[in-house]
């Protein structure tokens, strides 16, 4: 089985002599959720523009299941679905237009157009929008309206490069679902994102760029493994003056009834209870402070800034 | 893609750009009419009365083909410059880069668009002209033969034009300081006989001038100069620039980075 996508020793050097990509290659499996995260300007959208046919190559290669950008773009363009990260379309159409018109750019005849249409502009809530021109619609059904725009030729493989940037955490929480779902009925799905929460909750595999190289490419789990430590937060039933003094615990009072406890990947939680009950702490609830990700990728590249490797 | 496939996506092009220009109609049908109406009435009527003969005809006569042939070149390049470059502006042109469409299949599109309005915009112009003229039909297939390689010729040139174009003052340049004067110079207003001998010569560089004599000569039945020599010289440019603008497509020129 071929991969969704394959890049092999993908290079792209700008006009204006800027580096964008160095030699990068991975594969995302079919049926994969996976993530691509990396600092502004890693190379990101470059390497995303090289699939989309939006930017050309310097050098390297790209296979959409199996079939060569390059030389079978006809095959391997119709199993891809885009939706960018800046809005793409005429502002002055109709949310209608746009959509039926980009399946008549695949060649998809009338009646099945108009059906593909109905269907995916229904699906993500813009059919009452049908006869609006896009330019009148909010930031979120903008940003439906060109997922709809990706998915009306039913593309195998959909890449969003920061599909919730600007949406808001209801919105964001229904776009999710409706991503999961269309993963699950077989669709390969690449993100791009900012809130790394949003990888860790929805995608099974991950590579991070940075200036230009892949510095990760492995399951968010294993990712995950990684790390040293985790910081839970407690919410507790009455004020502390001072953090509690537990030895090995790193512990710190973020507000009188707010601890937040750093525990070693070793350490178990049993114990640290255990001197909550000698010290008389009650604790209301606990959670896990979320962007354990984003963490890590701070450290990553903080770890690189300090041991100083320069390109 | 299969032919039917691209059959499909040619015309989904050129249903866009035709709704396009009709959905503006004010912008992009009105004023060509509102214009050629004035210069109908002024040149035709009010000074070419006073002019008399020219190359045999009266004046009016003389200038309503060469009105008709720049109403179809100045729409037809201005329908395909606007259009793309604002596809380029606003980035749609990206739906049809990720899509499997050829590139041929896309300077085919916008050009047929193009030539919808420019033969749209010269067929409105025609028939204000019988307001103020009788015309002839000298000889049909010329008169559409030139119409359609003209308008080729031109969407094309607005499509280069859109693909060059940094900011929307690049696309008022050439029809500005280009195409206007190679138009009035192209024989419209008058008959190039009655220039001296060198300008007659230098006259001859400009493709304007074919265009205009041919169709000139489609609807009177006389013309400056040779006809067959004028269809020669528009088939030689439109190949030429349509290959120039496909070149320029397929490497991405201006879309892609």
């Amino acid at each position: 089985m071929s991969a969704a996508l394959s890049i092999q020793q993908l290079s792209k050097t700008y006009g204006n002599g800027f580096v964008a990509l160095k030699n990068i290659s991975f594969e995302v499996q079919q049926g994969d959720f996976f993530a691509l995260l990396g600092p502004n300007g890693a190379g990101k959208s470059t390497t995303l523009g090289i699939v989309s046919s939006l930017v050309n190559a310097t050098s390297g290669s790209v296979e959409i299941f199996g079939h060569d950008l390059a030389k079978d773009m006809t095959s391997a363009k119709q199993y891809l679905g885009v939706v960018p990260q800046e809005f793409n379309f005429n502002a002055f159409e109709t949310v209608y237009n746009i959509v039926r018109t980009q399946a008549g750019f695949y060649g998809m005849p009338g009646a099945l157009a108009d059906q593909r249409s109905k269907h995916y502009l229904t699906e993500l809530g813009l059919w009452d929008k049908r006869d609006t021109p896009a330019r009148m619609l909010s930031g979120g059904m903008k940003r439906r309206l060109m997922i709809a725009r990706a998915l009306v030729h039913e593309p195998k493989l959909l890449i969003l490069d920061e599909p919730t940037a600007g949406v808001d955490i209801e919105m964001r929480r229904s776009m999710w679902d409706f991503l999961q779902q269309i993963n699950a009925a077989g669709t390969t799905i690449i993100l791009t994102t900012h809130y790394l929460e949003e990888a860790e909750f929805l995608c099974k595999n991950i590579a991070i760029i940075d200036q230009g190289k892949i510095v990760q490419n492995t399951s968010i789990k294993a990712l995950l493994q990684q790390l040293d430590s985790e910081c839970f937060i407690f919410d507790l039933a009455a004020n502390l003056e001072y953090p509690p003094e537990i030895v090995d615990y790193q512990i710190s009072l973020e507000d009188p009834h707010t601890l937040v406890v750093e525990v070693k990947k070793d350490q178990s939680l049993n114990n640290l209870f255990v001197q909550f009950e000698l010290m008389n702490i009650s604790v209301l609830s606990m959670r896990n402070k979320s962007n354990r990700l984003e963490e890590m990728f701070i450290s990553m590249v903080e770890k690189k800034l300090e041991s100083g490797i320069e390109e | 893609m299969k032919s039917k496939e691209l059959l499909i996506a040619l015309t989904t092009i050129v249903r866009r750009e035709i709704r396009r220009f009709t959905r503006i109609w004010p912008q992009t049908l009105l004023p060509p009419a509102i214009t050629m109406t004035l210069y109908f009435i002024i040149f035709g009527n009010l000074i070419g009365s006073r002019i008399g003969q020219m190359g045999g005809f009266s004046y009016m006569e003389f200038i309503v083909p060469g009105l008709i042939m720049m109403s179809v070149i100045t729409n037809s390049y201005s329908n395909v410059v606007s259009s793309f470059y604002s596809a380029k502006f606003q980035r749609n042109v990206e739906e049809m880069l990720v899509s499997p469409m050829p590139n041929w299949i896309i300077l085919t599109g916008y050009i047929i668009g193009g030539m919808a309005r420019g033969i749209i915009v010269g067929f409105i112009v025609t028939l204000l002209s019988l307001f103020f003229t009788d015309l002839q039909l000298y000889s049909l297939p010329t008169i559409i033969v030139v119409t359609l390689l003209t308008s080729i010729l031109f969407a094309t040139g607005g499509f280069i034009n859109a693909m060059l174009a940094n900011s929307f003052d690049d696309i008022s340049i050439v029809p500005t300081f280009i195409l206007t004067p190679l138009t009035y110079l192209g024989g419209v207003f008058y008959s190039i006989s009655l220039l001296p001998e060198f300008w007659q010569g230098v006259s001859q560089l400009n493709p304007i001038l074919y265009m205009v004599s041919t169709f000139r000569y489609g609807i009177l039945g006389s013309s400056d100069i040779n006809i067959y020599t004028s269809m020669a010289v528009i088939v030689v440019f439109t190949v030429s620039l349509f290959a120039i603008a496909l070149s320029m497509l397929n490497r991405g020129r201006g879309i892609r980075t």
